[in-house]
């Protein structure tokens, strides 16, 4: 790295940090709302807080945004601490989940609000309300009223009204979660491509997993509000720390099972029930351990014929229910020890390959799919 | 006649409408009438049409009196609103369950006869009233103040009795304002002050018009606190009113001067009405 830098001065972080939180608690009451909670969020990033409601992860945003104070631990952003540090002196900006638009105002005079506020001068507001409304396509639309407007073009004003601030982080509360299916899909794409362009970091609160692995650079998984496991939507996805983030994250098949044997990086799982199951070894994992032996849905393979095809795991299961679902089918197996399963198989491969109810068949995985976890 | 061709005729109005007619058009009608007749030597109204009764309204006396109306009742209504908008914010901002308690607090006083209220304001006004007693008490004056039998004691007569009419539209309109609308004015970088001309107040417009067209027309034309507080020195036109058609037996006059604050009254509503408090009222 050059010893010289064009810009950003003294607080620029070397290692490119926007945001951290340092053991920052909020009690709600008795409630802990957010406990302890330690994250670093990179400069440019696309970072998602995921977790069911009452995870802590609106309590967050709004910490993050200056409406609440914790009651311990510190944030910084862009290296400056923001203990009292009121919401109109925090160089961030939040797209409210109802986007909160001033009913009153039309679409430019709300996107103007913010510059109006620093006593920018109309001659410098003008021009940049023009441009953050071509960056969200709304160009045109600058006189009408925000209820005039569709949701998904009032969530477009609720964006170009906080970027046209230049923020340093942009805080998005459920940004999608007011759209229809469709819009909600095209969004994804669009708020993803909006954020690279403008290079701003992004922390976006959702309860959508979908929506969080799709977007995201990285993301953290809160749970009555600590931290479960942070990284990109791949580790997260293949790598669940915890059974809860490998439920919440997508439906996951799972069984109780106790470690048997370790052998350098297999590992054999007895089940009761069912026999043994081959899986890849964690390290630290010891044999005896209780463990939750997790599969999902999509990496399961049904077979009318035995044979192992490369694949370390086999089982006999019953076809409990057999669904159309478009480009997949989706089973429901009845495995040996009673428990029911669920996978999904391409429908690519034609009508020949598919089970119904009531049949029988080969269930196969690989060893390096199956992710033990702690139970 | 069949029971399709009978509906037309909107039956349930009847009753509404036939007492509006028989106690209110017909008395104005009546009232306006009067307005054009002369007084007769003894009280009585003589049928001679004249516009003197309008024409003496100019009298300086008289104007005067409804100049200190003018002044009372907009003092009342910037009061009212002064210490309603906080006291409504509030209400509205509580948690749901008290919002009903303390919106109940204010109506409270509602229960007790007006003009026994009004009573209780001479007694804690007057010269040997609680007010002097409790100021003197605590060392704060030495001399008793003389608010009752002036203007003050009429403002705060009326400040009093209209302030409920003031908070309640003003409550109904921050009740449905949205917080998060205030919360993205001050992450938008808004101070304070900001928030509330540039979101909170103009968002809750049409309660502040409501309230200040519902204060301002009762104070105009408000008697018993005048009537009360305010003694013989001050006198507003409710008390005008009055005093000719049971003191002086002008009725003639006494009905001009009801139809010129009528007018006035309805020129008001009518301006408010248009400046967007429609939507308010109804």
């Amino acid at each position: 790295m050059l010893p010289f830098r064009s810009s950003g001065g003294l607080f620029e972080d070397v290692n490119g940090t926007s945001v951290q939180l340092r053991e920052v608690t909020k009690r709600h009451g008795a409630t802990v709302a957010v406990d302890r909670l330690t994250l670093d969020i990179r400069k440019g990033e696309f970072f998602s807080i995921l977790g069911p409601s009452g995870s802590g992860k609106t309590t967050t945003l709004r910490l993050l945004a200056g409406f609440e104070q914790p009651d311990a631990g510190e944030i910084l952003i862009e290296g400056s601490p923001m203990r009292g540090v009121p919401p109109n002196h925090r160089p961030v900006n939040l797209v409210f989940q109802n986007y909160a638009l001033f009913p009153h105002m039309t679409v430019a005079k709300n996107v103007a609000f913010g510059l109006e506020m620093k006593r920018l001068s109309p001659a410098e507001i003008a021009p940049r309300v023009t441009e953050a409304l071509e960056m969200v396509r709304l160009a045109g639309k600058q006189d009408r009223l925000p209820s005039h407007l569709s949701g998904g073009e009032q969530q477009r004003v609720a964006l170009a009204r906080a970027l046209i601030n230049h923020p340093a982080v942009l805080l998005l509360d459920e940004p999608l979660g007011a759209l229809d299916k469709q819009l909600r899909l095209e969004m994804e794409v669009e708020l993803k491509a909006l954020q690279e362009r403008v290079g701003i970091t992004f922390i976006c609160v959702t309860h959508d997993q979908e929506e969080a692995l799709t977007m995201s650079d990285r993301l953290a998984v809160l749970h009555h509000g600590r931290l479960l496991q942070v990284g990109t939507p791949e580790e997260i996805y293949t790598a669940p720390a915890s059974a809860f983030v490998a439920n919440f994250i997508g439906v996951s098949n799972s069984l109780s099972g106790r470690v048997q044997e370790i052998d350098g990086e297999k590992a054999l799982v007895a089940v009761e029930g069912i026999g043994i199951i081959r899986s890849h070894a964690a390290s630290g994992l010891r044999a005896g351990t209780a463990v939750l032996v997790t599969i999902r849905p999509e990496r399961l393979h049904l077979s009318r014929d035995p044979g192992t095809d490369g694949y370390q795991n086999q089982m006999v299961v019953g076809i409990a229910k057999a669904i159309y679902s478009g480009n997949e089918m989706h089973y429901l197996l009845t495995l040996p020890g009673g428990q029911t399963w669920k996978a999904r198989l391409p429908n690519a491969d034609g009508t020949a390959k598919r089970f119904s109810a009531g049949e029988s068949a080969y269930l196969k995985w690989r060893a390096a799919e199956t992710v033990l976890l702690p139970e | 006649m069949s029971p399709a061709s009978g509906s037309r005729i909107p039956w349930l109005v009847v009753p509404s409408a036939a007492t509006l007619l028989l106690f209110f058009l017909v008395p104005l009608a009546l009232v306006l009438t009067v307005s054009f007749a002369s007084r007769g030597t003894y009280g009585g109204i003589e049928w001679v049409v004249t516009l003197g009764n309008y024409t003496s309204i100019a009298d300086p006396l008289y104007l005067r009196i409804f100049w200190r109306s003018l002044w009372l009742a907009g003092l009342t209504t910037g009061f009212c609103l002064i210490m309603g908008f906080p006291l409504a914010y509030i209400i509205a901002r509580a948690p749901t369950r008290w919002q009903g308690i303390l919106l109940l607090l204010v109506v409270i006083p509602f229960w007790t006869n007006f003009l026994v209220r009004t009573y209780a304001w001479m007694f804690i006004l007057r010269t040997e009233g609680l007010l002097n007693t409790i100021l003197a008490g605590l060392g704060i004056i030495h001399e008793p103040l003389n608010i009752l039998f002036t203007d003050a004691a009429v403002l705060i007569g009326l400040v009093y009795g209209y302030l409920p009419f003031m908070v309640l539209p003003l409550y109904a309109a921050l009740e449905r304002l949205d917080p998060s609308l205030i919360e993205a004015a001050w992450d938008l970088y808004a101070r304070p002050i900001q928030v509330f001309s540039r979101v909170v107040l103009p968002l809750a417009k049409p309660g502040v018009i409501a309230g200040c067209v519902l204060v301002f027309i009762p104070s105009l034309g408000a008697y018993v606190t005048p009537d009360l507080l305010g003694g013989a020195r001050t006198m507003m036109i409710g008390n005008l009113i009055q005093h000719q058609y049971l003191v002086v037996r002008d009725w003639p006059f006494g009905s001009a001067l009801s139809f010129v604050l009528m007018a006035g009254v309805l020129a008001m509503v009518l301006y408010f009405l248009r400046a967007g408090g429609a939507k308010s009222l109804s």
